[in-house]
């Protein structure tokens, strides 16, 4: 099969980028998404052309390094998939696909498709961590934790930080990611002592580093390809205007 | 994040008028003693205390203030959401809730400012007489063009508080706050609201 593309191209932060058209031909159906751009940089090379520059990892959906704009919807248009997990059979040939990279302000772009993400790893860093000393590991069953906290715990915490959420927000928000990394803590026992605060200092943070406000649009949860819903962001907002410690 | 706190508490005021007022519009259908004799009911309410007309006054104090902030808060966090993002995508796509918050509230403040000229001050209504309510709501909504401007304006109201009751809810950390409630609130309103200028267009209420 042969596809028409519209990749973003930019040698480097400070270059204006602009949407270059490609097209690529030998792609088959079971191909992935980065296999497909595999062949375009495999070609482009032979070409003496520069390849295009995206990131990727483990290609196995739990790394959260890959994450591509793709015709407007962050990770492509398959639910709870992310970009690595995305097949070509997904997309018809005759319809060009535009590729850009995550779009927002603390996520600069580096080259091409690739995004400095760490703005994510400040606000983990600001609290987004159990700071108290817990001790030794106890014994399994000495803090029995219902299975509801458990559940809701895990869930939040299926969060690979690929950054969907955010270049999906209206406003550029990266509160469910927020919400996502306080709230597996908030929902257990070792994260208790904190609570308030690191709620608290965790969306300072976020705003100080330019992250836009949430305003509930929900465009993040459709995206994430976790699946993780917006409860987490009401729980967050809950403790962070209700919550003292 | 102060500001969210703001947008929902403010918003949630605001929903409890309008869904009070939604209620006694409704009043118009049990004719000209009903609506005429609430207007004057509200201005003789707690007289006592605050003299004549006091509570009407003290509620739009509460209602004014509760605007200016629910506006600053929205244009404070619309400003930071364009700095977030300041290079925009080439193909968007997005839900509903994005594209109609900002400019339905526009058209609902755009609306409510003729509103209270209209129907409150009686500067642009046919009849205008203060006090006769029940004669210039039939003679402001006589005319079709009135009808159309309102029903745009309600309609934007209904999307408004569909997405804004939720979100509120949600802002304020309720987690269980259902998207199916505040789409029943949001119908509830928008009916109830358009009921009376189509009754008057169709004759129904003279």
């Amino acid at each position: 099969m042969k596809y028409t593309l519209r990749v973003w191209r930019q040698n480097g932060p400070d270059d204006r980028g602009r949407l270059v058209e490609y097209t690529v031909d030998g792609i088959t159906p079971d191909m992935s998404f980065l296999e497909m751009l595999d062949v375009l940089n495999e070609r482009l090379l032979l070409d003496g052309d520069e390849s295009i520059a995206f990131d990727h990892d483990c290609r196995e959906g739990i790394c959260g390094m890959c994450g591509l704009m793709i015709n407007g919807t962050a990770h492509g248009p398959q639910k709870a998939t992310t970009t690595c997990q995305l097949h070509m059979r997904e997309f018809d040939p005759r319809k060009p696909i535009t590729i850009e990279p995550w779009r927002a302000r603390p996520f600069p772009v580096v080259r091409d498709l690739v995004v400095d993400r760490s703005a994510l790893d400040r606000v983990i860093e600001s609290g987004g961590h159990v700071g108290v000393h817990a001790g030794a590991a106890p014994d399994a069953h000495a803090v029995p934790v219902p299975k509801p906290d458990a559940d809701r715990a895990f869930a939040a915490a299926a969060c690979i930080g690929c950054g969907a959420c955010v270049a999906a927000c209206p406003n550029g928000s990266a509160m469910l990611f927020t919400a996502a990394k306080a709230v597996h803590l908030a929902a257990l026992p070792p994260g208790q002592p904190e609570r308030g605060t690191r709620a608290l200092t965790m969306v300072q943070t976020q705003d100080d580093l330019g992250f836009g406000g949430c305003t509930q649009a929900g465009e993040c949860a459709t995206a994430c390809p976790k699946e993780i819903g917006t409860d987490v962001i009401a729980l967050l907002n809950r403790d962070v205007l209700w919550k003292v410690d | 994040m102060g500001r969210k706190a703001v947008m929902a508490v403010t918003g949630i005021v605001l929903l409890a008028y309008v869904l009070v007022h939604m209620a006694a519009n409704l009043k118009a259908f049990a004719g000209r003693e009903s609506i005429d004799g609430y207007g004057h009911f509200l201005r003789e309410f707690l007289e006592p205390v605050f003299g004549y007309g006091g509570f009407v006054w003290i509620v739009r104090v509460v209602l004014l203030a509760a605007v200016v902030l629910h506006i600053a808060a929205a244009v404070s966090l619309t400003r930071q959401a364009r700095k977030a993002r300041p290079i925009p995508y080439a193909v968007k796509q997005g839900g509903y809730a994005a594209r109609t918050m900002r400019w339905g509230g526009v058209i609902i403040a755009l609306f409510v400012v003729y509103h209270i000229l209209d129907l409150t001050a009686g500067v642009l209504n046919p009849h205008g007489v203060p006090g006769e309510i029940h004669a210039s709501v039939v003679a402001g909504f006589s005319r079709w063009y009135v009808v159309a401007f309102y029903t745009l304006a309600v309609v934007s109201l209904g999307f408004h508080i569909r997405h804004g009751m939720w979100s509120a809810l949600r802002s304020l950390g309720a987690r269980t706050a259902a998207q199916p409630a505040a789409l029943a609130v949001a119908v509830a309103i928008t009916v109830g609201f358009l009921s009376v200028p189509y009754a008057v267009l169709l004759g129904v209420i003279r």
